[in-house]
């Protein structure tokens, strides 16, 4: 049953990484040569990832299945990255912002992992810079700050409302120069379908050319997983169109344990949903809610007005507006942390205060920023983003207030892993989005570019060396092994089998169902009754998939369909394990929402004594219950106390 | 609204082209331009399927949906291209294809879809263009050489901030290749000269301004791009807006690199 190893090294928190960083093994250039590392995805995570390990000297094979690196959704990552700078002089620190991370997480992630997090932010900005990265900056010619969701320091760096990009093109570039060298070589337009597990090791993965179709075994001494979240499963997100949960989804299968699935981040301020032809919701920044304010009507025949589209919102007096974040968290106001303001915003639309045709939408407004600040100021500050809000809704924001409704947008789960950012299969790694480790139950905002850079640059370089330490006396992968013959034969007979259907419904109309019934039972709040359904509801469009789905057109060509086939067939089993994991969770932490677990108010209420854990899911097979791991977290350096943004 | 479509089907790079016009239906205006697409390929694999069949419906071999690349649909991540009634990301300015809505056209319209067609980027599949000579044309010096471990304090690199804007003006390339399929030379010097000049103008990356802009600039010749002749049609169509501007500084580095050679 104990599986779970964390390795957290011994000792105080501040000096946990460094004296762990001096006691691991590592690795000599020459040795360093001889070893081939197996990087999938190549988002901030893994951009960083092959470009950090190709400057050690490691054969680093880089796949990814856009048709450039530089495609990877990180790059959509728009308001800004933490780090403990304190260029303020705001009274930041490293323990400060480890702390906000820990607890904006609900005490449901390890501390030693968050404090090293808060430890090499710094570094990754310095590094970024150097690369550069053209963050925002003052007259003065020094790096500029705003101030995120969650924190009460202004400690977050950007680059205009860019700033994933940014960063993104930052590692793009060093991977650039070493894919140059010939330290890492790139496949674009690759989709790792399998994971090559030998003797208990990960020693491989198996890849189908988006072109060509051609399915093919590549075989490295460590494979590190870096392809992002699975928040797709809802079908309507700000996630990119073909980001899946596939990649980690196998891993599960053969044997990594699936951490906190159920953990998922819904985004407060996305545009709302409009008419049914719609295929992916876009996110406005977070940043806006250091300018904007969110409010409803107070009157409930001012929301309905509002609802058949007789007035608008620049209409209704100063009196008339429930800024119901500002009333209900006066510490933090409209910068509450995002399960906090979504759920507020859900909590007034079920009231019927909705401001939209749909009764799904909430106002967030500048005209109190424009009136102090006057229009310049906030066209400088947010300026890309009032346009990109123009294009999609014909509406101009700095007349009339945005509409926004919250939308899944991140997921905390994901892979378990140690210290060392290793799986339970030794030599498998995973790293950023696509691990559990350190966001808890709700991730702070402008924290996931950190970790996806702390990751690749900083932590997996120097933990990696300790595990390849041991291999190098092994030779190439034999990509000949039984275990890479099996795997190419199980993928080529799912193909198949897919093929085989010639069913009568399209991919996509499973999908919109799949997150019809995710969204209504395992989104916002959640209750048993409504879990139940939803895992005997997916257990049913599982069954009906693979019996009616119509997969057109060939393996051996450019074929999207199938592709999405593969994906959504993962998705479905994907979706049953997040109820279920949110089914055993009876409590209420971060973006988990247990209706049956609530205060008064209607805050969440956790319950330490029962559920300080991750749950760490095992693979039993298919159509077999997982078995439930439990890693406890204990919290020897923070005082876990109820989590308060009403005062401080 | 209800629109009929011209669209270039092409099987593979190896095969040749022709258009095919298909009718779509009850699109709403704020549907997106890509949306409007994936409406039609749903619509393409319906017709294939053959209701009343007892069991198996799906005549899967006849029906071939549309190939178009996709991804952020949030005009970020540079993926959709598409050239639609003649203009490079259709009807309207500074925007990638994926944030065009359907209220920019008129009801009944009839609208041509085509990939790039340039030299610099083939034909993988009907609207799908290989774009792997950017990454090549960035691998060979579009980069700070820093290895991670290695800087200084952030702050330690003062950069003015009239720099730091105009290097970010030019960082917000998203790669979508319009300047080269919109050129009537298909060069590759809007592109080359964003990434050159937005690290020129930042002290950190101005130590290896002039051998990148060389070496950048000898891979996209050796790639088959064509020259650059000021026509000005790149900077109209760039999505993000990029001035040529940055050419003018791409000139004044790869001058300068040349003098020292």
């Amino acid at each position: 049953m104990t599986k779970l190893v964390s390795h957290v090294p011994e000792g105080p928190l501040e000096q946990k990484w460094t004296s762990h960083k001096n006691n691991i093994r590592i690795v000599s250039p020459a040795n360093k040569r001889k070893l081939d590392i197996i990087v999938v995805g190549t988002g901030l995570g893994g951009a960083s990832a092959a470009a950090s390990l190709g400057e050690l000297g490691y054969n680093v094979k880089v796949f990814c299945i856009s048709d450039s690196p530089r495609r990877a959704h990180s790059i959509a990552a728009q308001g800004g990255i933490n780090a403990a700078k304190n260029y303020r002089n705001d009274n930041d620190s490293v323990y400060r912002l480890f702390h906000d991370t820990i607890k904006s997480g609900d005490y449901r992630s390890r501390e030693a992992n968050v404090y090293r997090l808060a430890e090499v932010s710094n570094n990754i900005i310095d590094h970024c810079v150097a690369q550069g990265v053209p963050f925002g900056r003052d007259y003065s010619g020094l790096l500029d700050n705003r101030s995120f969701g969650g924190g009460q320091v202004s400690r977050t760096f950007y680059a205009r409302g860019q700033t994933g990009q940014q960063l993104l093109l930052g590692a793009y570039a060093s991977l650039n120069r070493q894919i140059f060298k010939g330290r890492v070589k790139s496949y674009p337009r690759h989709e790792m379908l399998d994971l090559v597990v030998i003797d208990g090791e990960a020693k491989g993965i198996i890849t189908r050319n988006l072109v060509t179709g051609k399915i093919e075994r590549f075989g490295a001494h460590a494979v590190v997983i870096a392809t992002g979240g699975y928040g797709n499963c809802y079908f309507l997100s700000t996630y990119a169109m073909t980001c899946n949960g596939s990649a980690i989804w196998q891993c599960y299968k053969k044997g990594a344990f699936f951490a906190n699935p159920c953990f998922t981040q819904i985004h407060p301020t996305c545009i709302p949903v409009e008419g049914d032809q719609q295929s992916k919701l876009t996110l406005m920044s977070e940043s806006l809610r250091n300018d904007g304010r969110i409010w409803v009507p107070k009157k409930i025949e001012d929301a309905k007005k509002l609802q058949a589209g007789d007035i608008k919102g620049s209409q209704i007096s100063e009196e008339d507006r429930d800024y119901y974040l500002e009333r209900r968290y006066p510490a933090y106001g409209n910068l509450v942390p995002r399960d906090v303001a979504s759920r507020a915003a859900k909590e007034r639309c079920d009231a019927g205060f909705g401001v939209n045709n749909t009764g799904k939408a909430v106002f967030l407004d500048f005209s109190t920023a424009i009136e102090r600040l006057g229009k310049e100021v906030i066209e400088a500050r947010y300026g890309n983003l009032f346009q990109m809000y123009e294009k999609i809704t014909d509406v101009n924001a700095y007349e009339e207030p945005m509409m926004i409704y919250p939308t899944i947008h991140y997921t905390m789960g994901g892979i378990w892993v140690d210290y060392n950012l290793q799986t339970t299969i030794p030599g498998l790694y995973a790293i950023g989005e696509a691990n559990f480790s350190d966001h808890g139950g709700n991730r702070l905002g402008a924290s996931a570019l950190m970790q996806g850079l702390a990751d690749g640059y900083f932590i997996l370089p120097y933990t990696i060396g300790d595990y390849l330490a041991g291999k190098i006396l092994d030779p190439k992968i034999d990509t000949n092994h039984p275990a890479f013959a099996e795997a190419e034969k199980a993928i080529t007979e799912r193909i198949n089998k897919l093929f085989n259907v010639k069913g009568k419904r399209s991919v996509d109309s499973f999908h919109k169902e799949l997150g019809h019934i995710m969204w209504e039972y395992v989104g916002m709040a959640r209750n048993e009754e409504g879990l139940k359904k939803a895992i005997s509801e997916i257990r049913k469009i599982r069954k009906e998939y693979w019996e009616n789905v119509c997969v057109p057109g060939e393996n051996n060509e450019f074929n999207m369909e199938l592709e999405k086939a593969l994906r959504v067939a993962d998705f479905m089993e994907m979706g049953e394990l997040m109820a279920l994991d949110a089914l055993n969770r009876r409590e209420s932490c971060g973006g988990h929402f247990r209706e049956e677990m609530q205060t008064e108010d209607g805050e969440t209420k956790r319950d330490d004594e029962n559920f300080m854990y991750v749950s760490a899911w095992e693979f039993k097979g298919e159509e077999q219950e997982p078995i439930l791991h439990k890693e406890s977290l204990k919290f020897e350096f923070v005082k876990v106390a109820s989590r308060s943004y009403a005062k401080l | 609204m209800n629109f009929t479509l011209k669209i270039w089907r092409q099987k593979n790079a190896k095969s040749k082209g022709h258009f095919e016009t298909y009718e779509v239906k009850n699109i709403s205006p704020g549907t997106s331009f890509l949306e409007m697409l994936d409406i039609l390929n749903e619509q393409l694999i319906n017709e294939g399927i053959d209701p009343v069949a007892v069991n198996k419906g799906c005549k899967e071999k006849q029906v071939d949906p549309v190939a178009f690349d996709h991804d952020c649909r949030e005009g970020i991540c540079g993926i959709c291209s598409l050239y639609i009634n003649g203009r490079a990301h259709g009807p309207d300015d500074e925007i990638t294809t994926c944030q065009l809505y359907m209220r920019k056209f008129k009801d009944g319209e009839t609208i041509t879809v085509e990939p790039w067609r340039t030299r610099g980027f083939p034909v993988v599949k009907d609207l799908v263009v290989d774009r792997g000579a950017f990454d090549k044309i960035l691998q060979a010096g579009g980069f700070i050489s820093v290895n991670a471990g290695n800087a200084p304090d952030a702050n330690a690199i003062l950069v003015q901030k009239d720099k730091a804007n105009e290097s970010m003006d030019a960082a917000a390339c998203v790669g979508c290749g319009a300047c080269v399929a919109t050129c009537k030379n298909g060069s590759a010097m809007l592109f080359v000269a964003a990434r050159v000049s937005s690290l020129a103008l930042l002290p950190q990356g101005k130590i290896e301004g002039a051998r990148r802009a060389k070496l950048m600039v000898a891979k996209m010749d050796e790639l088959g791009f064509g020259s650059c002749t000021n026509t000005r049609a790149c900077e109209l169509e760039c999505p993000k807006g990029i001035s040529i501007a940055h050419i003018a500084r791409l000139n004044r580095e790869f001058l300068s690199a040349k003098l020292k050679d």
